[in-house]
């Protein structure tokens, strides 16, 4: 029996490794179908709107699935994605903006008389590897890399500061502490001068710019391969971001599906139940919490780098109800549910309705309502249609491969969709 | 001294505003559990249509048609994207309200593409009269009368009254009030329709001090009426007035200050201090776990 699970469980893992390197290897195809044909439709160019689409879509994966792990399988209801991901992203931006720009006094944090943070990691690793060719790429790549895991760790540990005296209070309550925690992170970062009481002052603007843009560091444009006369000669820069975020996705689905993530599961499901059965509400809520956080942050600073500039202004309240109307269509407790949600909504606000911003003439027939905003009016209503008629979400509770099994179902006690 | 009345005087005043929203949002709370994110955008489209109908009809005739008009927009919205989700899980119906609230400031950019509107001057409330040196606009100084009246109508509507104690019924227990033949969905609607009324007259005054108002302009009140119901323990209608008026003075005294920036951080400090001490809020009950 047990060997037959492991048979079973080693081809699956070797489905889903196959299926991950063949969504990658047709991204990197896609993307660099121009190199090889002359001609491409317009749509499959790398500065097309799908490439834009599918750039975006794979950083709010990432960010959907960490809220999922969150809200759909532990049942902690929290509304402070932005914060975490702010974190993430002045992290990522602070470490890895080059010298060049943010330390000089006239440079980026002009205001400010340069950057206290006088190295950015990849020039840093630059130092070692050297600047051009192969330690070029080896030094931008380990110094995303880092900044990366830096980010996500500074918006974990920032989450278990938080989490200490918020994770006691209960749904709603706690929904509202930690949307009170982004908005004072982002207002901190917002800051220019603190006065201490003493007499001094703080200028935290030497750190994080203000509210002024941050800008220079590595996008995901950094990631294409440009030879020395300025063309690029390979695209990488979808393929790059969809390898770090699919990794990132996985360790997540592992973590579910650990002794751990059970014990989440069994908090969602009845919190005293979990209790009595020996489960330490505290550790597993925090580290849930912390989890969720780091992978935030990693989004936080993905979404830095797809978005190519950098300020706190954007990440408000509504970047978190964002987020989380993308879970809850996806379905809460479905990790492909967020990707296919995130996948829909965005390509639905950004593109397929794109052409209802312009006023458009149909067989000889002005349209009327169509003008500027009315994209988002439609996109609403379309919202408010799959909030009240697909309750449960797109993928409900259930997960992509669940749908190609034809099985009976499992005599399994159904999970209650009601965290209470 | 003078500056410090002005302070506290429009302290008073933004936490009455606030009181009325946070008014709407802790009725809608104790009786559906759900946390009507749509209520500050009701709050600014009910500032928009004032600056719609003012342009061709005088005030004294737009001010009853806006708050009938939130009135039955609320009644609407409860209708169309809550009630249909009555027995679907909490979540599905808070996301509903995020719905209805994106569409309603997606549908008012568009009406009004994305420009800031100039809110007209109410002659009335745009008086000056002058307070112990200092002077003060009449839309100042109203607010506290109006809210305490409000709030003390309100409470003998739910102390005395049979709706009142329908309400009173359906937010101790929504089943069972249920088989004891109280229509829930009447006394449901009753709540928004309470709730789009003060949001509306709170909407009057809170707006009568800003020169501009946008699409988004509902969000921060919103957002803070929301956290002074929870301060004050959501559920609970003096536990709202009072959170409202604490957070409206302590913002307009921290405003006063060097630190003005951190006002609004400031009003989630204090909020996220007394969770921590009173988890459900000053007056909130303490909720009981059975098993």
């Amino acid at each position: 029996m047990n060997n037959l699970n492991k048979t079973k469980s080693a081809k699956s893992t070797l489905i889903v490794i196959l299926s991950l390197f063949a969504f990658w290897g047709l991204l990197l195809l896609v993307e660099n179908l121009n190199l090889f044909i002359p001609n491409v439709p317009k749509l499959f160019t790398p500065t097309s709107k799908l490439f834009m689409v599918l750039r975006k879509v794979i950083v709010y994966c990432l960010i959907a699935v960490s809220l999922n792990l969150l809200n759909g399988f532990t049942g902690l209801f929290s509304l402070g994605h932005a914060g975490f991901m702010l974190l993430g992203a002045y992290t990522f931006a602070i470490l890895t903006t080059p010298i060049s720009l943010k330390v000089p006094e006239d440079g980026i944090f002009y205001k400010y008389g340069g950057s206290v943070v006088n190295f950015s990691l990849q020039e840093s690793f630059g130092a070692i590897f050297g600047t051009t060719g192969a330690g070029g790429t080896i030094s931008l790549i380990l110094g995303v890399l880092f900044a990366l895991v830096i980010a996500g760790c500074i918006a974990a540990l920032f989450a278990y500061l938080i989490g200490l005296p918020v994770l006691r209070l209960k749904s709603d309550y706690l929904a509202i502490a930690t949307l009170g925690f982004a908005e004072i992170i982002r207002t901190i970062f917002q800051c220019e001068v603190i006065k201490l009481p003493g007499g001094g002052e703080l200028v935290l603007g030497k750190l994080t710019n203000g509210a002024n843009m941050i800008k220079g560091f590595p996008t995901l444009n950094s990631f294409n391969v440009v030879n020395s006369a300025g063309q690029t000669t390979l695209y990488l820069s979808t393929v790059v971001p969809a390898i770090i975020v699919s990794v990132c996705i996985v360790i997540i689905v592992l973590l579910i599906n650990s002794t751990y993530g059970r014990s989440f599961k069994a908090i969602r499901d009845d919190e005293i139940a979990a209790e009595a059965m020996g489960i330490n509400l505290a550790k597993h809520k925090i580290l849930s919490f912390c989890i969720s956080a780091f992978f935030a942050g990693v989004g936080g600073a993905l979404y830095a780098m797809f978005a190519t500039t950098y300020q706190a202004k954007p990440f408000t309240s509504v970047l978190t109800y964002e987020i989380l109307l993308i879970v809850v269509i996806g379905g809460i407790g479905s990790v492909s549910g967020s990707c296919i949600g995130s996948f829909l909504y965005i390509a639905c606000s950004e593109w397929w309705l794109r052409f209802l911003d312009e006023p458009q003439v149909v067989a000889g027939y002005q349209v009327p309502l169509l003008k500027d905003g009315f994209r988002m009016v439609v996109f609403s209503i379309v919202i408010m249609i799959v909030v009240l008629f697909f309750r449960k979400g797109i993928m409900g509770t259930k997960e992509l491969p669940d749908l190609f099994k034809f099985k009976k179902p499992k005599l399994k006690g159904k999970v209650s969709d009601n965290a209470e | 001294m003078q500056s410090l009345i002005t302070t506290l005087l429009t302290g008073i005043s933004v936490g009455g505003q606030y009181a009325l929203i946070a008014i709407g949002y802790t009725m809608v709370y104790g009786i559906l559990r759900l946390i009507n994110f749509a209520h500050g955008d009701v709050f600014m489209v009910s500032g928009m249509l004032l600056i719609f109908l003012s342009a061709s009809l005088p005030m004294t005739v737009v001010i009853p048609i806006i708050i009938i008009a939130t009135v039955i927009l609320g009644f609407l919205i409860e209708r169309a994207a809550y009630l249909p989700l009555r027995e679907a899980p909490r979540m599905s119906v808070m996301i509903s309200a995020i719905g209805v609230s994106y569409l309603l400031q997606n549908v008012i950019t568009y009406l009004t593409g994305g420009q800031p509107m100039t809110y007209p001057t109410i002659p009335f409330l745009a008086q000056t009269v002058s307070v112990l040196g200092t002077k003060q606009t009449v839309a100042t100084l109203i607010t506290l009368p109006m809210v305490i009246v409000l709030v003390l109508l309100l409470t003998t509507l739910i102390n005395h009254t049979k709706i009142g104690m329908a309400m009173r019924a359906v937010s101790k227990d929504f089943e069972t009030s249920r088989l004891m033949g109280i229509k829930i969905n009447n006394v449901i609607s009753v709540t928004f329709v309470i709730g789009s009324l003060l949001a509306a007259i709170g909407s009057v005054l809170y707006f009568s001090n800003y020169p501009k108002i946008v699409a988004v302009s509902g969000a921060l009140p919103g957002l803070k009426a929301f956290v002074a119901a929870v301060f004050g323990g959501i559920g609970s209608i003096p536990g709202a007035v009072i959170g409202a008026f604490i957070i409206g003075i302590c913002e307009n005294l921290i405003k006063a200050t060097s630190y003005s920036v951190f006002s609004d951080a400031f009003t989630f400090a204090v909020l996220v201090v007394v969770l921590i001490f009173r988890p459900t809020g000053i007056f909130g009950e303490k909720t009981v776990d059975k098993v």
